[in-house]
């Protein structure tokens, strides 16, 4: 985490802020910190990785210690800590998958994307990786992209195709900090 | 054609709207638990159902519910598992996205047979299309009156929230999902005190599987002996499977628990057989984490009978030659496929899994995956193989948490059934990663009309 260039200073919007404050009234009183997954999430959402200030005003806002928030960040593999690619490909690659080529599938990815796992696009537009079990097993191979997580399923190479050229077309953009 | 409870109503259009699922009876266990059943009451029908709990582990949930403590002035919690991530398991995904509302409504007549006035539905982060469909469908059950203060009248006031996990499969556990639902690293607890005592908040919580809390609303509706009449001893009801790998038709079947497995993986009503015409050679019958079985022994006992869909028949023989129900991820492997990379994969996956608080588990998920890569990639000594059976020993019943136990059960059952094929791997380490193994030695014993298959 240390070694990589963080942003001087992250600001919430008010919008964002409104979010959190309902979230907060899903627990118990004094049990605010239940909320601090579904924040980090929506902070990844935001800015599309999760950096240490970031972190620091999440936990300033659940006025819990700033460490709380990175042991947590840290053990859940869905949050970046580091700045990826705007789309981020996550392909499973776990047993019932790779029964039906999932191993062939990330291959591809990585032939077609020209970068290797984890790294990031020239255009700053992909990054792929290989995650766990998503239970869909049975449309493997599968993928899914933040931050909605939609799923795209029973994958070959012609689909992997079809969806990275649509979303190169993609225009919404998602706002990076760097 | 087997009975169905929980996808009765799957094929019919819009039954994930309210309006729909409502007009299909939906929404009655509620009206009928709130309306002329005490708690108790509800409790005793779960407990005559005979209902077992659907996450993998197949506790009686009716005595489970009667474990959580009643202390004077502390709330208590229900807590739904959604996180979903034993390999091969895809079900609880598949009710979420296509009947939501029977998922709602199961929590709503749980929490009051448990006197819970707030739940939380706990699903995996990656999950968040099924994440917005229970919050839409959350938000129209309340708007109906079926959710917030004195429903119908009762006096019952509560409230269902939607808690995503962060990507971990360790959450799936309850006492880790207790923690990450805390805002902590998931983490298991050391048990006792069991979450019925002091759970979520340290107060006294249930933790309950999806299928398992929507299995109640039939229960309600029907009564606890109705769906006991389902299914074989004690085995009652209906159970999702799973059913993916090398399958024609892969995908979610609801089964009455007895269905032969013969008839689940050929006939065309459940998986129409494997894929390409090729036959089958093994099994993993309840999720990645329970023994794997070559074709033989997961058609037919290792007395001759027919293996059946139940908790009993499918772990008849024990660990030397049955396997186990578990959450009903039920992967099916062809006979071009690697057993030895497939173990692999799965020790990978249990190593890049473990939380790391017990040395059993977290240096010997490593050595496995380890000893198992170099068997895989043509550079493994006969000796390892008895070292990796010796490792799965040392973790099993050593850790905090049974993932460590889930680890071990693959890599023993595989060498178990598969030992020359691990040797093979040893003794011809080129050939080994050009093609498989045994192909004929292992595959499905019945004949098949597919003729000629590869000799070794
Ligand atoms: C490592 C591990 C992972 C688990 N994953 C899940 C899971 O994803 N979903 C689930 O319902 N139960 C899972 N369980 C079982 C739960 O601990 C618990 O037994 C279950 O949620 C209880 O619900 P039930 O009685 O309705 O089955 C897991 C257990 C372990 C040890
Ligand atoms: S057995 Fe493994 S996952 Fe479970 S508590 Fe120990 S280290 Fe963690
Ligand atoms: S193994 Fe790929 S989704 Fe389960």
């Amino acid at each position: 985490m240390l070694n990589i260039a963080q942003p001087e200073e992250v600001t919430f919007s008010p919008e964002l802020i409104t979010r959190f404050n309902e979230i907060v009234t899903r627990y118990p009183e004094g049990k605010q910190k239940s909320a601090l997954l579904p924040i980090l999430h929506l902070v990844q959402a935001e800015f599309g990785w999760v950096s240490a200030p970031a972190m620091d005003k999440v936990a300033e806002y659940l006025h819990i210690k700033s460490i709380e928030v990175y042991e947590v960040a840290t053990f859940y593999t869905m949050f970046f800590l580091k700045p990826l690619g705007k789309h981020v490909l996550e392909v499973c690659r776990t047993g019932p998958c790779c029964l039906v080529g999932a191993e062939k599938i990330m291959k591809y990815i990585e032939q077609k994307l020209g970068v290797k796992e984890g790294e990031v696009t020239p255009d700053g537009l992909f990054s792929w990786r290989g995650v766990e079990c998503l239970a869909a097993c049975g449309m493997g191979p599968v993928l899914q992209i933040g931050p909605e997580y939609k799923f795209h399923e029973n994958l070959t190479e012609a689909k992997i195709d079809e969806l990275i050229d649509s979303l190169r077309l993609t225009t919404a953009d998602k706002p990076q900090i760097s | 054609m087997g009975r169905k409870l929980l996808l009765e109503h799957i094929n019919v259009p819009g039954i994930n709207t309210f309006d729909v699922y409502r007009q299909n009876g939906g929404y009655r266990a509620l009206e009928k638990a709130l309306k002329t059943m005490s708690s108790d009451d509800i409790v005793e029908e779960v407990k005559k159902s005979g209902l077992r709990g659907r996450g993998g582990a197949g506790f009686p949930t009716g005595m489970k519910w009667s474990f959580l403590a009643k202390p004077e002035g502390k709330a208590r919690y229900l807590v739904c598992n959604a996180d979903e991530s034993e390999p091969g398991t895809f079900k609880d995904r598949y009710l979420m996205t296509y009947i939501p509302h029977l998922l709602v409504e199961g929590m709503i007549v749980s929490s009051f047979a448990l006197g819970a006035n707030t739940s939380y539905i706990y699903v995996r982060g990656e999950m968040m299309p099924q994440i917005r469909i229970l919050e839409k469908a959350i938000a129209e059950a309340k708007a109906a009156g079926f959710l917030g203060k004195n429903i119908l009248g009762s006096g019952f006031d509560h409230e269902v929230y939607v808690q995503p996990g962060g990507g971990a499969y360790i959450c799936g556990e309850e006492t880790a999902l207790i923690e990450s639902l805390e805002g902590k690293r998931g983490n298991p607890r050391i048990k006792p005190p069991f979450p019925a005592i002091s759970g979520l908040y340290n107060c006294p919580t249930v933790v309950n599987n999806v299928e398992t809390i929507a299995a109640v609303v039939p229960i309600v509706n029907d009564s606890g002996d109705e769906y006991a009449k389902l299914g074989i001893g004690r085995s009652t009801g209906t159970k999702l499977i799973s059913a993916s790998g090398n399958l024609n038709k892969p995908g979610v079947y609801e089964i009455e628990l007895g269905v032969s497995v013969e008839e689940f993986i050929y006939s065309d009503e459940y998986c129409g057989g494997i894929a390409n015409g090729k036959r089958l050679k093994a099994v993993v019958a309840g999720g990645s984490s329970v023994p794997i079985l070559p074709a033989n022994l997961i058609l037919k006992t290792a007395n001759g009978e027919n293996r059946l869909m139940t908790y009993e028949s499918l772990a008849e023989g024990g660990f030397a030659t049955g396997t186990m129900l578990g959450s009903g991820g039920f992967v099916a492997f062809d006979e071009d496929q690697c057993i030895v990379r497939n173990t692999w994969n799965f020790s990978r996956f249990y190593h890049h899994e473990s939380c790391g608080q017990c040395s059993p588990c977290r240096e010997g998920t490593g050595w496995m995956e380890k000893v198992l890569h170099r068997l895989e990639y043509g550079h493994g000594k006969l000796s390892d193989i008895d070292l990796l059976v010796d490792v799965s020993k040392k973790i099993e019943g050593n850790t905090i948490c049974p993932l460590g136990d889930a680890a071990a059960w693959p890599v023993a059952s595989a060498i178990r059934h598969f030992r020359d094929e691990f040797e093979w791997h040893v003794t011809n380490p080129k050939e080994a990663m050009e093609r498989n193994f045994g192909l004929a030695h292992y595959a499905d014993p019945l004949p098949k009309p597919e003729p000629e298959l590869s000799q070794n």
